[in-house]
């Protein structure tokens, strides 16, 4: 992956364990790739990580794993620009092994993690450790993200020139906005020093206040402070504008709302360096699963209405959203059973994001397969990080799925360390049954019968 | 009717008039000089509150002492509770005294269910924080059947602090499920947005209170006025207080208690005849030993064989 800073030009780097290049020859799979508009039912030779001829009938070198992938699709494999791995600090939610485990059983090859850890990522001796830990434990390309602002109070900025040379990929203060606009604003200038993207999680605190659900008749009905749509999108304006303003480059998080949506819309229209990503949650489920008060459904930003529900799968489709991105946020068990109110906001999805969009939106003809599959690559391309393609050259990153394999959801457990799954229970078409990132196998479902080695 | 009362969506029309009924018998109960009956000998009643409750509480025990049980009350202060232990853990630990009911009050919504899950003794809500409140609700409904004779077309308008009101939600719910329409009325910052979708009216001012047949005061808690949901305690009794210019002569008064006198009632509509406010509080016992009834004595003699535990917590 061609991996540069948007602004500064710098080289980015991701961070995962050593692993040996794979020679996999993967026969019959229906290749679909739509950026170099590939779509072929035909052999695939991986040679040494590297994507080395499409065909029929390949001859496998000496020592190939042979894959009979009759029947499956193969994709690239998909990218995440927004993971909370819980390390430093809740290893027992989860950590790099458990996260990247997950990820790559997901069919993803790369993710983005969320620095608002214990410690926060603000320093670039928490970072560098990460990283370091990254190299031994990550079994996919993992990049870190690190604050915008110190313990992500809202005040003072991190050091970010330092953080940059460490190797963050981006900055966010995500869990929390940058309240002050008068921060956002010196982060945005900072920004021509320092490069990276600023991704931002937009919520405005004094019109979302207690509110543990999204604003509306179920909340209504059950009595829950509400967290009003607006408390977004009057951020995202405000964000937008001063993006304008300083020349700076943004990424909403985890949009939930159609008026953020036309905010978005209008300021890309206007050129705003502006990208912004959607949720599987929030374009699968809406506040009526709330009614059943499971703690599942309960995320920052909240399961919206119907129609927001509408409008972002158009905008996913029309491109206004431009990545899906999963917030994947393990929480333990304990912390989770409790009334709605006391539980922590968020939910896991690394290992569901591809079977859900597919089941809830391609099934049904609301969204084209190679479309979803250019939506869920797509998540570096903002930080500065290539999407990746099945082509004659590049590094292979793959993932190989079954369609039309129907399995439920938690069924034989995760592979994340959390359970908190917003999908827990539904029956889901659409299953990964293997991933190769960075060129090397990174999951291999445990069911999926491998052929002959030649 | 179900194994629980949690939400007065729990209840049929059919389920709400036979509880009804059922307290207008033990209303003869309670007219005696002795006020026991046999029915729940031997069976246990845990009431477990996490809120501090006048009413409420102590009219869940006289009822469960009324039809017999024994009766633990577990208050949040002075229990383990008190030393961090989960809502799980408690509930699992007193359902090891296989409890026949557990009555829940708890500040937080969904919490009566949430227990449903994990016990297999009834589980009576209390009031789930600002969600609901279902015995209130059947105690206003024999309340004012009792004064009314009958409910079906009663206009009723609940006035006040809808949005963090129990008492509302769970009034809503019952005064249209018997055939009541139901208005809601109170200052717009606190009126939950989409609360129309559950079957009522919305009103801002009490300019069209002459409709009403029966006025429900909510009562207007002093920690909400600090905040900036209404500028002063001095506007709102302006704009919502319930006088004895407000109340027609023909109207019918009431209140969950307890009142804040000069806030949202006048002392003069407290004490008039035409205020049911008392009659609702005697109604709590037997309305609550009805509950307790229509849930339990169904439900088979009290049996020595332990039956399996259920540990599932229930999704719904």
């Amino acid at each position: 992956m061609n991996q540069v800073d948007p602004i500064t030009r710098r080289p980015l780097e991701l961070d995962r364990a050593a692993a040996p290049p794979s020679t996999v020859l993967i026969r019959g799979a229906r290749l679909l790739d739509p950026r170099p508009g590939l779509d072929a039912t035909t052999d695939l030779l991986i040679r040494d990580g590297l994507v080395a001829e499409l065909g029929d009938d390949l001859a496998a070198p000496e020592g190939a794993e042979v894959v009979g992938a009759e029947g499956l699709h193969a994709f690239p494999a998909f990218v995440d620009p927004h993971v909370h791995l819980r390390t430093p600090g809740r290893e027992d939610e989860e950590d790099l092994d458990s996260g990247t485990r997950a990820a790559a059983a997901g069919g993803f090859c790369a993710i983005l993690a969320q620095p608002n850890t214990d410690p926060v990522v603000d320093s670039a001796p928490v970072l560098r450790s990460l990283r370091e830990r990254a190299r031994a434990q990550a079994r996919i390309p993992t990049g870190f993200m690190a604050a915008i602002t110190v313990g992500q109070r809202g005040g003072q900025l991190t050091e970010m020139a330092e953080l940059a040379d460490a190797g963050a990929i981006g900055f966010t203060d995500d869990g929390l906005p940058v309240r002050s606009a008068g921060v956002m604003r010196q982060a945005l200038q900072y920004q021509r020093l320092a490069g990276r993207l600023l991704a931002l999680h937009e919520e405005d605190p004094s019109l979302s206040g207690e509110g543990v659900m999204h604003e509306g008749p179920v909340s209504a009905l059950l009595g829950l402070a509400g967290i009003p749509s607006v408390s977004e999108s009057t951020m995202i304006a405000r964000d937008c504008d001063l993006a304008a303003y300083e020349g700076g480059r943004i990424h909403i998080q985890h949009l939930s709302a159609c008026g953020s949506l036309q905010i978005v819309e209008l300021a890309k229209q206007a050129g705003v360096q502006v990208t912004c990503e959607a949720t599987p949650h929030h374009l699968v489920l809406t506040d009526e699963a709330v009614r059943t008060l499971d703690t599942n459904f309960k995320m920052n930003p909240p399961l919206r209405g119907e129609a927001d529900r509408q409008a972002l799968v158009d905008a996913l489709r029309s491109g206004v959203i431009d990545c899906v991105a999963t917030d994947h946020a393990p929480h333990a068990r304990e912390e989770k059973e409790q009334p709605f109110e006391l539980a922590p906001m968020g939910v896991t999805g690394l290992e569901t994001a591809f079977a859900a969009l597919h089941t809830e939106l391609v099934l049904p003809g609301l969204l084209d397969l190679g479309l979803l599959v250019e939506r869920m690559t797509a998540g570096g391309e903002p930080f500065g990080l290539a999407a990746p393609r099945i082509e004659v050259g590049a590094p292979a990153n793959v993932c190989l799925v079954d369609l039309d394999a129907e399995w439920e959801v938690g069924e034989a457990g995760y592979e994340s360390r959390s359970a908190n799954c917003a999908f827990a229970g539904r029956r889901l078409t659409g299953r990964v049954r293997m991933t190769i990132a960075a060129g090397g196998v990174a999951y291999r479902e445990r069911t999926f019968a491998l052929g002959a080695v030649a | 009717m179900k194994r629980h009362l949690l939400s007065v969506d729990d209840l049929t029309r059919d389920d709400i008039e036979r509880i009804l009924g059922r307290a207008a018998s033990f209303a003869e109960v309670s007219g005696r000089e002795i006020k026991k009956v046999p029915t729940l000998r031997g069976r246990t009643v845990i009431n477990l509150f996490y809120e501090s409750s006048t009413r409420t509480s102590s009219s869940f025990e006289l009822a469960a002492k009324r039809l017999s049980a024994d009766l633990v009350s577990i208050k949040s202060s002075g229990s383990a509770v008190d030393k961090g232990e989960s809502l799980k853990d408690t509930v699992q630990t007193l359902s090891a005294y296989d409890p026949a009911a557990i009555v829940i009050r708890s500040p937080h919504a969904g919490a009566a269910a949430l227990v449903a899950g994990w016990t297999r003794a009834s589980v009576v809500n209390a009031g789930d924080g600002k969600h609901e409140h279902p015995t209130q609700a059947l105690l206003d409904l024999y309340t004012l059947k009792r004064r009314a004779g009958s409910l079906e077309g009663l206009r009723v308008w609940i006035v006040g602090d809808v949005l963090h009101s129990r008492v509302a939600r769970s009034g809503i719910l019952a005064f249209s499920r018997m055939g009541c329409e139901v208005t809601v009325c109170g200052p717009p910052t606190l009126i939950p947005r989409g609360i129309e979708t559950l079957g009522c009216e919305v009103r801002t001012t009490l300019d069209d209170l002459g409709q009403a047949d029966v006025v429900y005061a909510l009562r207007m808690q002093n920690e909400r006025m600090t905040g900036s949901f209404v500028p002063s305690l001095r506007e709102y009794a302006a704009q919502y207080q319930i006088d004895g210019r407000r109340l027609g002569p023909n109207q019918l008064l009431m209140h969950p208690g307890p009142v804040n006198r000069g806030v949202e009632l006048a002392a003069e509509v407290i004490d008039s005849p035409q205020a049911l406010i008392v009659e609702q509080v005697e109604s709590g016992v037997v309305v609550r030993m009805a509950v307790l009834y229509e849930l339990l004595a169904g439900r088979g003699a009290p049996s020595g064989v332990p039956a399996e535990a259920t540990t599932e917590p229930q999704p719904a």
